[in-house]
């Protein structure tokens, strides 16, 4: 060794060099796991692992909508009037799937094929020979293969991984049954978006087929669609839902809060393209909506939809409604219009279906208020039942206007003026109380005020308060023009004559026990009409067709000039029928209003009364009202129909 | 007359003398080292499987590379150690050869040259410039008295500096300061005086802003600059360090178990199965799993440096050692980037990060440590 001064070979490994070496090892050890560790465990810097944690949940964890059912409405015997069942709804992130729909219309431009033709050539969804097809894939092919190992088993798996989803894409157009091109299109539209609807309310097998092509960012929202199995029969009463299952007319708008629940909360997984892979938790469980039972017979609304519907297209009318009230609870077991429309197919809506007429539309009542200008001259004692009234020469000149009868009727008792439906009888009547007495039996019976159902667009009526009354008005109030009424309420102010005097608030919502009524007429007086009422029904009424055999109906037809943009129209009417059976102890208040019948007929007796007949005669039998019920009374009402003469 | 002999005998192929001593001794192998990559490698795969979201493709293909690299390393652990010391030169020379093809014939990925194409067989030529660089910086040195001269100190610089640049120019900063650092060991381990490693260290110092004005690309200015401040631009250079990170601190002391892991398992973590592995193991295993990970690499190490200290020959000490601390310098480089306290370089985690080329190197080196061991109980 020529540097034999140097140090032996043992003295080269020093301890000093030995300890750097062990020092540098336990270092960068140290170093590597005290970072970790300050990642991991250690709390209260900036970046500590609460932090990261939640930064970590914030990007994984998600907290997802749990859609609560709707609440069911039913009719008052629990038939479904409207009902939610779950539907897929698909939605896509265009961030992931726009990519594709553009390679898709790229490469239909580059092959110079249609989308459709491209599309059908798609079908089989081959991958490899998409790549062939295109110049500018095979050319990155081309560029992949060159690659050491993994990059090009890197680079050729996103290359079929894009063609894979152009085949997707083409696939899922087709489930949708949507054109790609159109699809593309759409996406294009929304591509800086981050969500968007591709198809909503999907039958759960469509969207699953959908599901199915594996298209890039799509994927299923559970929803619910709403589905009215009685359709137009109670399509303005129920009302309907957005597709968002918000309530936006009739009782599903009404109750919308009751019905709609509140929707739960669960934690979700989510990997980065927005697939759910796990649910970790449940946040909060929906509260479902409640059940909603309304107070209407589905068969009695049927019964009522049916006669009205076949009135309407016999008199050619322009529209028409039928109320049915419980007498007793101020329920309503039927409310049909006419037009209508049908709630499960929202593509075809016609404006004029949709209002709830029954509720929102006003008429002027005419004749069928005769009654209760009637019970208010008895309440007033100015008259009693068998009070003659003589109406020759069968007009009346009062404050410069005429009122005429069909014929002139001579000397008519209260009964026969209700028979006949007389205008000279009723204003000689009228004149004889101050006009505020029959103005207050109106308001008492509810007219002018809202019925208080709570539907949306419910009408309070028209009726005047006046300080001074004019001779005029004062008649004319006394025979129904001048105010305006719905059929609801028209429907509401008889069934105080039904039950005896009694009101009680009326209902669309089922009742189990009959709310506390008020009394707004002597029993007497409400049974006295009643009975007068019951001649209108009878041979030589106007109302005869509204007889139902084997029961007494007691009622009155109206027939009021329809009101136009100046004033009040010569040939156009709105027809009328009030009335309620048994007339003893009455179960069912029917008002029917067909309107503008351009028919030959048009008076309430021949276009309305039929109506009342036809629905009140099978809903007797429906609910089982016996036609011996108050035998006594049709024999009573007889011997006095008879007693009392009509001459 | 010797050295002729000793010249005919390097010519005869590879082969014909190598196994020579095989025969007189048995199979060598080192049961510690062994049981120990064993267990390094059963983690791996575990890990990987997890790391690809599961599927087994990666894993069986790693696997295979495992076997493959088992296989090598003990082939390598057969070759007798002056044998490694007679070829030192040739496998130096023939990686530069590599190394400096790589710009004409090399294949472009990810904007660097790298590999390179050789039929059916692809590698990146820095791979073997990490065995030959202490592989020829240790019998460069060994040959000479210790510790060595100031000549021979820049000599070794030299043959460090050549393959290093051209690393560099590729671009591979990171490799290249690591093949760097691997001759570096040797030339440490065989004695370096006290005055050149503070005279390096200054020249480091002094060279640094040079480096950082003219001779770093762009990304890799960034690549410093978002270590020090990951939100700078957090979807873009600090999007790897942000999710790692994430996913490293949402493990906690146990971690979410296996493949349960959100971070990784949701394809938020780029890279999850190459370079950024640990944080999977990480998320998943808490910090009791990198414990035990890094005592599981400070074991191969204590291994590997006891097996230097207890070398026959200078050569074999120095190249043992080297080897052993280059392999835990790979492991520090990779933890320290995934955690971020080190800039993001393309390192791989021994064992665990997804990677045929640097797993064989990985057992290549081994077996060299291995092939040291067996000569040691002969003395």
């Amino acid at each position: 060794m020529k540097d034999g001064g140097r140090p032996a070979r043992n003295a080269v490994c020093p301890l000093w060099r030995r300890w750097l070496v062990v020092g540098a090892l336990g270092g960068m050890a140290a170093a590597a796991l005290v970072q970790v560790a300050r990642l991991q465990v250690v709390g209260g810097h900036e970046r500590d692992y609460r932090f990261l944690q939640r930064q970590g949940e914030a990007r994984t964890v998600r907290h997802e909508e749990i859609p609560a059912s709707r609440g069911v409405i039913t009719d008052r015997r629990g038939e479904p009037l409207a009902v939610s069942t779950p539907v897929l709804s698909l939605v896509a992130d265009p961030k992931y799937l726009w990519p594709a729909a553009a390679e898709f219309s790229r490469l239909a431009e580059e092959l110079k094929m249609t989308p459709e033709a491209l599309a059908q050539q798609l079908r089989d969804g081959d991958a490899e020979a998409l790549i062939g097809r295109s110049r500018r894939w095979a050319e990155r092919q081309t560029a992949a293969l060159a690659l050491p190992e993994e990059p090009r088993r890197r680079a050729l798996g996103k290359l079929r991984g894009e063609a894979r989803a152009v085949a997707a894409f083409a696939a899922l157009a087709r489930a949708l049954g949507e054109p790609a091109a159109a699809l593309a299109e759409r996406l294009g539209r929304y591509r800086d978006k981050r969500f968007v609807y591709l198809a909503r309310h999907l039958p759960p097998e469509r969207a699953e087929a959908a599901l199915a092509a594996e298209a890039p960012g799509v994927s299923a929202l559970r929803e619910f669609r709403r589905f009215y199995p009685a359709g137009e029969v109670a399509a303005q009463l129920v009302g309907y839902t957005d597709i968002d299952g918000r309530g936006q007319e009739g009782i599903e708008r009404a109750f919308d809060a009751s019905l709609a629940g509140s929707p739960g909360v669960k934690a979700v997984l989510k990997d980065r393209t927005g697939r759910t892979v796990r649910e970790l938790a449940l946040i909060r469980a929906e509260r479902p909506g409640r059940d909603l039972a309304l107070s209407i017979d589905l068969r009695l609304q049927y019964l009522a939809y049916r006669e009205l519907k076949a009135a309407v297209a016999r008199h050619r009318a322009a529209g028409g409604s039928v109320v049915v009230l419980d007498a007793h609870t101020g329920e309503v077991l039927a409310m049909v219009n006419q037009p209508s429309f049908n709630p499960n197919d929202r593509d075809h809506l016609r404006l004029a279906g949709l209002r709830n007429r029954a509720l929102t539309d006003l008429v002027e009542p005419g004749s069928t208020v005769k009654p209760l200008t009637m019970a208010a001259a008895l309440e007033a004692g100015v008259v009693t039942p068998s009070t003659q009234i003589d109406t020759n020469p069968g007009y009346l000149w009062v404050a410069g206007k005429t009122f005429r009868d069909h014929s002139n009727y001579g000397v008519l008792d209260l009964r026969g003026i209700l028979q006949k439906s007389s205008q000279v009888g009723t204003t000689r009547i009228a004149l004889e109380m101050e006009p505020e007495r029959i103005r207050g039996l109106f308001a008492r019976f509810g007219l002018g005020s809202p019925p208080g159902t709570g539907f949306p667009g419910e009408s309070a009526g028209r009726l005047p308060d006046r300080r001074r009354w004019r001779t005029l008005e004062h008649v004319t109030l006394a025979f129904g023009y001048g105010i305006a009424a719905s059929p609801l309420q028209l429907a509401q102010a008889y069934a105080v004559l039904a039950n005896e005097g009694v009101r009680r608030p009326v209902s669309l919502l089922k009742r189990e026990v009959a709310p506390a009524g008020k009394r707004v007429l002597d029993a007497d007086v409400a049974r006295t009409v009643r009975d007068l009422l019951c001649a209108v029904t009878e041979p030589g009424g106007t109302g005869t067709r509204a007889a139902i055999p084997g029961y007494r109906v007691a009622g009155k037809t109206g027939t009021s000039h329809k009101v136009g943009p100046n004033g009040y129209e010569a040939h156009r009417y709105v027809g009328l029928f009030a009335g309620m059976v048994p007339a003893e102890h009455p179960r069912l208040v029917t008002v029917v209003v067909i309107d503008d019948p351009r028919g030959k007929e048009y008076f309430g007796g021949a276009v309305a009364a039929p109506v009342f007949a036809r629905v009140n005669a099978e809903a007797l039998r429906l609910l089982g009202v016996p036609p011996g019920e108050g035998g006594r009374w049709v024999v009573a009402g007889a011997a006095r129909a008879g007693g009392e003469g009509r001459s | 007359m010797q050295r002729r002999a000793e010249y005919v005998r390097a010519l005869k192929p590879p082969g014909a003398g190598l196994y020579r001593a095989r025969r007189r001794r048995g199979l060598v192998v080192d049961l510690p080292l062994l049981a120990l990559l064993a267990i390094a490698c059963a983690a791996g795969l575990l890990v990987l499987l997890s790391a690809s979201g599961h599927e087994w493709g990666y894993v069986r293909r790693q696997a295979v590379f495992m076997a493959l690299g088992f296989a090598a390393m003990l082939a390598v652990a057969q070759v007798e150690v002056r044998t490694l010391r007679r070829f030192a030169p040739l496998v130096y020379v023939a990686g530069l050869v590599l190394l400096a093809l790589v710009p004409w014939f090399g294949v472009e990925a990810k904007g660097a040259r790298r590999w390179l194409d050789l039929g059916p067989l692809r590698f990146q030529p820095a791979e073997l410039l990490k065995i030959a660089n202490p592989l020829v910086v240790a019998a460069f040195l060994a040959a000479r008295p210790l510790p060595p001269r100031w000549w021979e100190v820049l000599a070794a610089a030299g043959l460090l500096a050549v393959p290093a640049v051209l690393v560099g120019l590729q671009p591979d900063l990171g490799t290249a300061i690591l093949i760097f650092a691997a001759g570096f060991f040797a030339l440490f381990l065989a004695g370096l005086e006290k005055r050149y490693l503070a005279a390096a260290g200054l020249l480091a110092l002094a060279a640094a802003p040079l480096f950082w004005f003219y001779l770093l690309h762009d990304y890799q200015r960034t690549r410093i600059l978002t270590l020090l401040d990951p939100q700078r631009d957090k979807l873009g250079a600090g999007w790897n360090i942000i999710q790692s990170t994430t996913a490293i601190g949402s493990g906690g002391w146990f971690g979410k178990g296996w493949q349960r892991g959100t971070q990784s398992q949701l394809d938020f973590l780029p890279e999850s199965h190459t370079d950024f592995i640990v944080a999977v193991l990480a998320e998943e295993f808490g910090l009791v799993g990198v414990l035990a990970l890094i005592a599981l690499y400070l074991l191969l190490v204590l291994r590997g440096l006891a097996i230097a200290l207890g070398a026959r020959s200078t050569f074999a000490r120095l190249l043992a050692g080297s080897l052993a601390l280059t392999f835990f310098v790979y492991v520090f480089v990779n933890l320290g980037m995934v955690a971020g306290i080190l800039p993001v370089v393309g390192v791989p985690l021994p064992f665990f990060s997804y990677g045929g080329t640097a797993l064989l190197t990985l057992f290549v080196g081994f077996g060299i440590l291995m092939a040291v061991a067996g000569e040691r109980k002969e003395s």
